[in-house]
């Protein structure tokens, strides 16, 4: 397997990559379970996470990830406007590069953002957390860990993507992974909430939430930002996209009893999901952020030199001996 | 220059006269002397066996970016960029800073361009003041100072009344209106086509609706008017047929493609290439297969660059917060060849679109070989090859998508009013 240099999206993934990432991560869940939640695996790592949008969990996730594995994390909060009218995205990521870190982790508006800095940056390995619409990497990552717990492989499983699929980085990236992983997609959102030619990732395109259910092995809710309403008349209110779009009981019964509940975060109550379904016990949401801790540290390990050059058709014995040496020693 | 240049055994081409053939062409006193066979003496002589003569190129779609934004390019770095890529004459347009919308600025330009002494500069005067799309500007004013037709290019003129008045007054006394043709309510925040490319990267798209919808709308008025309106880098199939439509109802509807439309396409961008960003942007194979079959029935009459030169630091913050444009006087030719090479155009047909058509089109005297015409001259090898190196690059712009790319075709000689102000890579200011 190739190791990994950077991590910008799934699109640069192959399987192989995918599910040593999403095994690795499964290694990790238990040491977040444990009282001392340490590994010394990054000891010596400077991690800078460096996010040009608002994320809390996203941020603290990889923060958490970082420390748990004992790598030195700095956050920097960077507004957008601020540095638009001041430092330019570039100078900010060679200041930053100059000091040496290991890992930047960077989420910023502009689609292609980490494939753009990469460019100019040498020696710091780039992890994106999201760039504009484009590609939302560890939440995919996160999410496919959930369904392994869940499910043991997503192979032939049939997960329906609703909402604003048009300004989802999380639905492309999982449009991505699963031609490589072998899962069906079905995304579900009125035309004006849908990119030009969707369905030439190999998706089935719904408008009708109802008709999308059946046969749905997991229903994924997407956030919807109601700006969108007055900026591009995406939707008339959200009174009507609830009814038309929004996860209730009732839909979730048509769906059928194995149906599990995901969504990215954070939630709209009474928008996208009703407040019944998000507490449900279908719902898997407060796992999907649990296991984002996992595969951060995963990727982390992976990025700072825990992997080494490995022959394809490991068996699942040595991976699980080079999860162990990715894990480290516990303290 | 006194004295005779003499161009010795080229393949001359001059589209104006029915030229194509393998002739000497001789120069006197800055005029095209004769074409013929010289036997006599001359104070200078240009071996141009194997080569191709025609007249100088015209680009009449330029942004040189004077007055106001001089880094990105200015009259100079432009005209230089222009001999090298064997263009003479070339039309800039009004999206300076000031705008040209007032005749001073055109006669500043013009002024400027000719104590360069490289490249005629003909300015395109605004439509409306500060190309804010309201209040006409002085057009017969304007036209006095020298500007050979009329746009607010970078801008669409988008508010339907005003375009109407427009093209009634432009057209009242015979001036051309060039348009961005752009419906910015469909275009907004987009920066590449809207289709399975953008959806992938991630970047909102500008529809080929946004170009076909304004095109459309502005023919109906070009109907009532009875104008002279002229689509500037057209980019889309729609917008083709939408063009030859009108033309064959006999309206005054003529067109322009750039090189990068016909060559390239939006897969260019893969890889968020900001120097494949340019508006309107590179489209579908579909789309550049129908500007080629524009440009072979005639449809599309010129080729145009709209070179636009910008400065890294506009180019260098991602895909959709970079600059529009990209660089194109000294691609224009071997690009254009590709159109000879695959049979669409004859070479004195692809020619014709770079010299005589935009001549007429805008009324210039330049673009002909005809002896006692200021000697513009162009010599070019068609099958030079060479590798395109931004840095290299004579414009202070290096947005270019053909950067590590090779092309076919290598201008050797740039002949302006007799002068060789070009001669193998080598500028003689």
């Amino acid at each position: 397997m190739d190791s990994l240099k950077h991590l910008f999206g799934i699109a640069d993934l192959d399987r192989e990559q995918i599910e040593y990432l999403v095994n690795l991560g499964d290694s990790f869940i238990d040491i977040n379970r444990r009282p001392l939640k340490k590994a010394p695996t990054l000891r010596g790592k400077t991690v800078i996470n460096l996010f040009f949008e608002n994320s809390t969990r996203t941020r603290t996730s990889f923060e958490i990830a970082g420390k748990r594995l004992s790598a030195d994390v700095i956050n920097i909060s960077a507004s957008t406007s601020a540095t638009k009218k001041g430092e330019s995205l570039l100078d900010t990521g060679q200041t930053l590069a100059a000091m040496q870190p290991h890992v930047l982790v960077i989420r910023h508006s502009i689609a292609g953002t980490c494939e753009f800095l990469a460019e100019y940056l040498d020696n710091t390995a780039i992890v994106n957390a999201g760039d504009g619409a484009h590609e939302h990497p560890t939440q995919v990552l996160t999410d496919l860990l959930t369904l392994k717990q869940a499910w043991g492989s997503p192979e032939g499983k049939t997960i329906t993507i609703v909402g604003d699929i048009a300004h989802s980085r999380v639905a492309r990236s999982h449009l991505l992974a699963a031609k490589k992983l072998g899962y069906n997609m079905r995304v579900v959102a009125p035309k004006t909430l849908l990119p030009a030619e969707i369905e030439r990732y190999g998706c089935e395109v719904y408008h009708d939430f109802d008709e999308a259910l059946p046969g749905s092995d997991a229903v994924y809710m997407l956030r919807v930002q109601t700006e969108r309403l007055t900026d591009s008349c995406a939707f008339p209110s959200v009174r009507e996209y609830h009814e038309a779009y929004g996860l209730n009981s009732t839909r979730l019964k048509a769906a059928g009893e194995h149906c599990l509940v995901l969504h990215p975060g954070p939630m709209n109550r009474g928008v996208e999901i009703a407040t019944d379904v998000a507490d449900s016990v279908k719902s898997h949401i407060l796992a999907q952020v649990e296991h984002g801790v996992a595969i951060r540290m995963a990727v982390l390990a992976a990025l700072c030199g825990g992997q080494t050059e490995e022959k394809k058709n490991r068996s699942k014995k040595k991976l699980s001996d080079e999860a162990m040496r990715a894990q480290g020693t516990l303290l | 220059m006194s004295g005779i240049l003499l161009i010795k055994n080229g393949h001359v081409i001059d589209p104006a006269n029915g030229i194509d053939e393998t002739v000497d062409l001789w120069i006197e006193n800055g005029a095209i002397a004769a074409i013929g066979s010289y036997d006599g003496s001359a104070d200078e002589t240009i071996d141009a066996t194997g080569k191709i003569v025609c007249p100088g190129l015209i680009d009449m779609h330029v942004h040189l970016r004077e007055p106001g934004q001089e880094w990105k390019e200015d009259i100079e770095s432009g005209s230089r960029a222009a001999v090298a890529g064997g263009v003479t004459s070339m039309c800039c347009m009004p999206n300076t800073g000031p705008h040209i919308d007032h005749a001073g600025i055109a006669r500043q330009i013009i002024e400027r361009a000719a104590q360069v002494g490289l490249c005629n500069v003909h300015p395109i005067g605004a439509v409306t003041k500060n190309l804010d799309g309201k209040e006409l500007t002085e057009m017969r004013e304007l036209s006095r100072a020298g500007c050979v037709a009329f746009s607010d290019d970078g801008m669409p003129i988008w508010h339907a009344g005003v375009m109407r008045k427009a093209l009634e007054y432009s057209s009242s006394f015979g001036y051309m209106i060039i348009q961005h043709a752009e419906e910015l309510a469909l275009t907004k925040g987009g920066c590449i086509n809207e289709g399975w490319i953008s959806t992938q990267l991630g970047v909102t798209g500008m529809p080929v609706e946004g170009e076909d919808s304004m095109i459309a709308r502005d023919i109906m008025l070009t109907r009532r008017a009875k104008a002279f309106y002229h689509v500037a880098h057209i980019s889309s199939k729609g917008g083709v047929e939408l063009i030859r439509a009108a033309q064959a109802e006999g309206l005054s509807v003529t067109t322009e493609a750039a090189p990068h439309h016909f060559a390239l396409t939006e897969e260019e961008v893969l890889g968020f290439n900001v120097d494949a960003k340019m508006s309107p942007p590179l489209r579908t194979e579909e789309d550049r297969l129908a500007v080629i079959e524009g440009l072979r029935d005639g449809t599309i009459e010129v080729i145009a660059t709209d070179h636009a030169p910008h400065h890294e630091d506009d180019k260098r913050c991602g895909l959709s917060c970079a600059a529009f444009g990209i660089v194109g006087l000294e691609t224009m030719l071997p690009v254009s060849l590709d159109l000879v090479r695959s049979g669409v155009l004859s070479m004195s047909g692809m020619i014709a679109k770079m010299t005589s058509n935009p001549s007429n089109l805008l009324g210039l005297e330049s673009g002909t070989l005809t002896p006692g015409s200021e000697a513009d001259i162009a010599i070019f090898d068609p099958e030079t090859t060479w590798t395109v190196d931004r840095e290299a690059l004579v414009s202070k712009g290096k947005n270019t998508p053909w950067h590590g790319k090779e092309l076919t075709g290598q201008v050797t000689h740039t002949i302006k009013a007799g002068r060789i102000v070009f001669e193998n890579g080598t500028i003689h200011d």
